[in-house]
């Protein structure tokens, strides 16, 4: 018996929505063998991860905490993905914002103005828009691989961080820590519950995600874009410009990146330190695709990963799992939605040996 | 060892990893495949290489298991884009992360720990002149064994039939199907010695090159190697001299300290990933010599059907 791959004439709109589904399940089968050769307690830890984060309210306000900077930075992974244009660079641009955000209350320690919160946004945006804008500009003028070019981008932006944390803008009282003065009220988001660490910015990657469907879905532009990444060539006969997605796709991966590296230092964290972006550069880009690059899909899939990371902290402590186990669990994601997808555009069918099992015809 | 032999006998050493995992990546890539999941590769086994070799204390069996685990990484790559069609750049990128994922499990309780160094073999004769006598004489095995690998695929390549069928199915692979090349197989097997070369290459990094257990300590050389098959522009030879320079810029906050120069060291450290980018910003300008070298499927799916 052997089986044989046949390409459908239409794509499966039934499998387009159970592969995540179907990737979600094959990742817990896994990742339960991966528990037992760990000697972890299986019940316990998928209770950790999947019951434990909605067991109180506080708990509930931190996957919010998480899924804001996922949703914001998925989104916007998804149009350039969309596109075909592969930057894995968020997490590069997220600590360009957050550092070009924290210029303000770093040299204004004092300052009490109410402007400048909405300063810190700009220059969020701004920041992780020119990091972004260099990968375009190697892209487009000297046709520069942009993954390579996003990935050494962030390396770069790690160092600088290092940079400023350890030299001009370590805290003078701060014990030699590599972090920046804790930032005053005024540069910081108001809270929206007392004793959660959930704020206003969530706002943000809420309107962004509206913003990003009436783009996709009504307006041309984001025909263009789906047009350019799905079939080149009809790309080219509609005149669309490879060099506009290429831009478009980076400034905007940048800004929605930026802001969230803004809203993490003008949030949770409330200064610059090493660890401003927890890796959600990173985890977008499996959000982007287990939300199978649509806007719908993704808010779902960044709620889902959210869950996860603080299932991940809870695990931590109650099964004693080690905190990459979740990254292991975020790979497995991806690996086997990419497998499954392919059920999306093709259909498995059986090929039995010719030999076998001839019928005879009667006569 | 006078400042200039470390130098240079480290530089050798270093470009050691870029060259094993760059060579595997090209490989892979001349049947074209595009593997962007080394760097996930190598974090795989150079945990698990360092921790067999720190558990049981031979150097040899942590690079044979290393390589396996980095056989294993690389077919769980190819499954899901030779078998399964998946799109190869996504592909790359879930490896990645699940190896970083991996890696940082396994390695889990052996952070900061050590093993012994390995002593290089010294050549007789060669190994007491001057100057090359360290540098290119008392280097350790795998050293000598990547250059000549390096040779042995440039002349597959060049001058065999197995090197003309990898090339084909990189090439055209209906094409090949079509002269009754096995694509699919041809494919599988290049992926693999990828990964095997990768699992090397981490192997290498982690109980030779610096024989410590920390975290992450692929940092970015897994890219860079990706980066090296571009400027090589898919030639062994280009390759190699690309590796040595990757490095030596790799040992750029070594020499700045030696020579007491007052630089930051996150600008040393950020070099690599600078030179990288300037680098492939120059190679990649002549669009069209990109396209003439590149393996001309690279990247694409093939699903076995008779023709596009």
């Amino acid at each position: 018996m052997q089986f044989k791959l046949d390409r459908r004439v239409h794509y499966s709109k039934a499998m387009l929505i159970a592969t995540p589904i179907m990737a979600v399940g094959l990742s817990m089968l896994v990742c339960t063998l991966l528990l037992l050769v760990l000697n972890k307690p299986v019940l316990l830890t998928f209770h950790s991860f999947f019951i434990a984060p909605f067991e109180n309210f506080y708990s509930i306000t931190e996957i919010f905490l998480k899924f804001g900077p996922l949703l914001l930075i998925a989104q916007a992974l998804a149009v350039g993905f969309r596109a075909k244009v592969w930057n894995i660079g968020a997490e590069g641009q997220m600590i360009i914002g957050a550092i070009a955000a924290s210029s303000v209350p770093v040299y204004f320690v004092d300052s009490t103005s109410a402007w400048l919160l909405p300063a810190m946004i700009v220059l969020g945006a701004l920041g992780g828009m020119a990091w972004a804008a260099i990968a375009a500009f190697l892209k487009t003028q000297f046709n520069a691989n942009e993954i390579l070019v996003t990935l050494m981008l962030s390396s770069i932006a790690l160092q600088i961080l290092y940079y400023l944390l350890l030299g001009p803008w370590k805290d003078p009282m701060g014990f030699n820590f590599p972090q920046t003065v804790m930032f005053q009220d005024e540069a910081l988001f108001p809270y929206l519950f007392d004793g959660a660490r959930i704020n206003t910015s969530i706002a943000i990657p809420i309107i962004f995600t509206i913003g990003i469907w009436l783009f996709m879905e009504k307006h041309f532009g984001g025909f263009r874009l789906i047009v350019g990444g799905l079939a080149p060539s009809a790309a080219t006969y509609a005149g669309f410009s490879s060099k506009k997605a290429v831009w478009s796709s980076l400034l905007l991966a940048g800004f929605a990146a930026g802001i969230a590296g803004m809203s993490e230092i003008a949030g949770p964290i409330g200064q610059l330190q090493r660890s401003v972006t927890s890796g959600y550069g990173y985890s977008a880009i499996i959000v982007a695709y287990l939300g199978a690059l649509n806007p719908i899909g993704i808010i779902f899939a960044a709620f889902f990963l959210a869950v996860l990371q603080i299932g991940g902290d809870v695990a931590l402590v109650s099964a004693d799992l080690p905190i990459s186990a979740v990254h292991v669990f975020q790979g497995l994601l991806l690996i086997f939605y990419l497998a499954t997808y392919t059920f999306v555009n093709y259909r498995l069918r059986v090929v039995r040996p010719i030999t076998q099992a001839t019928p005879k015809l009667t006569s | 060892m006078s400042t200039i032999e470390f130098f240079l006998a480290g530089t050798l050493s270093a470009a050691t990893i870029f060259l094993l995992a760059a060579l595997g990546e090209l490989v892979a890539e001349k049947s074209g495949v595009l593997n962007l999941g080394v760097e996930g590769m190598m974090a795989v086994s150079a945990a698990v290489g360092f921790v067999v070799t720190y558990e049981t204390g031979n150097h040899l069996l942590g690079f044979a298991i290393a390589g396996v685990s980095g056989v294993i990484v690389s077919l769980v790559f190819a499954v899901i884009t030779i078998s399964f069609l998946a799109n190869q750049v996504a592909s790359g990128l879930a490896v990645g992360i699940l190896g970083l994922g991996l890696s940082a499990l396994i390695g889990n309780n052996h952070e900061s720990l050590t093993i012994a160094s390995t002593n290089g073999i010294a050549i007789p004769f060669f190994s007491d002149l001057p100057l090359i006598g360290p540098v290119l004489f008392q280097q350790n095995i795998v050293v000598y064994l990547t250059f000549a690998l390096a040779l042995c695929i440039g002349f597959t390549f060049k001058h065999t039939r197995l090197g003309l069928a990898i090339r084909s199915t990189g090439e055209n692979p209906h094409a090949a199907q079509a002269l009754g090349f096995p694509v699919f197989l041809i494919r599988y097997c290049c992926v693999a010695f990828g990964g095997l070369l990768a699992g090397f290459a981490g192997a290498y990094a982690s109980t030779i090159y610096t024989p410590l257990w920390a975290d992450g300590m692929i940092a970015g050389r897994g890219w860079i190697a990706v980066a090296l098959v571009v400027f090589g522009t898919w030639k062994t030879g280009r390759i190699a001299f690309g590796a040595l320079l990757f490095g030596m810029v790799s040992l750029g906050e070594l020499i700045a300290q030696s020579m007491g120069a007052r630089i930051p060291s996150q600008l040393l450290s950020s070099l690599p990933y600078i030179v990288t980018i300037i680098v492939l910003a120059i190679i990649s300008t002549n669009a069209a010599r990109m396209r003439l070298h590149a393996p001309f499927s690279l990247g694409e799916v093939f699903d076995g059907s008779e023709s596009r």
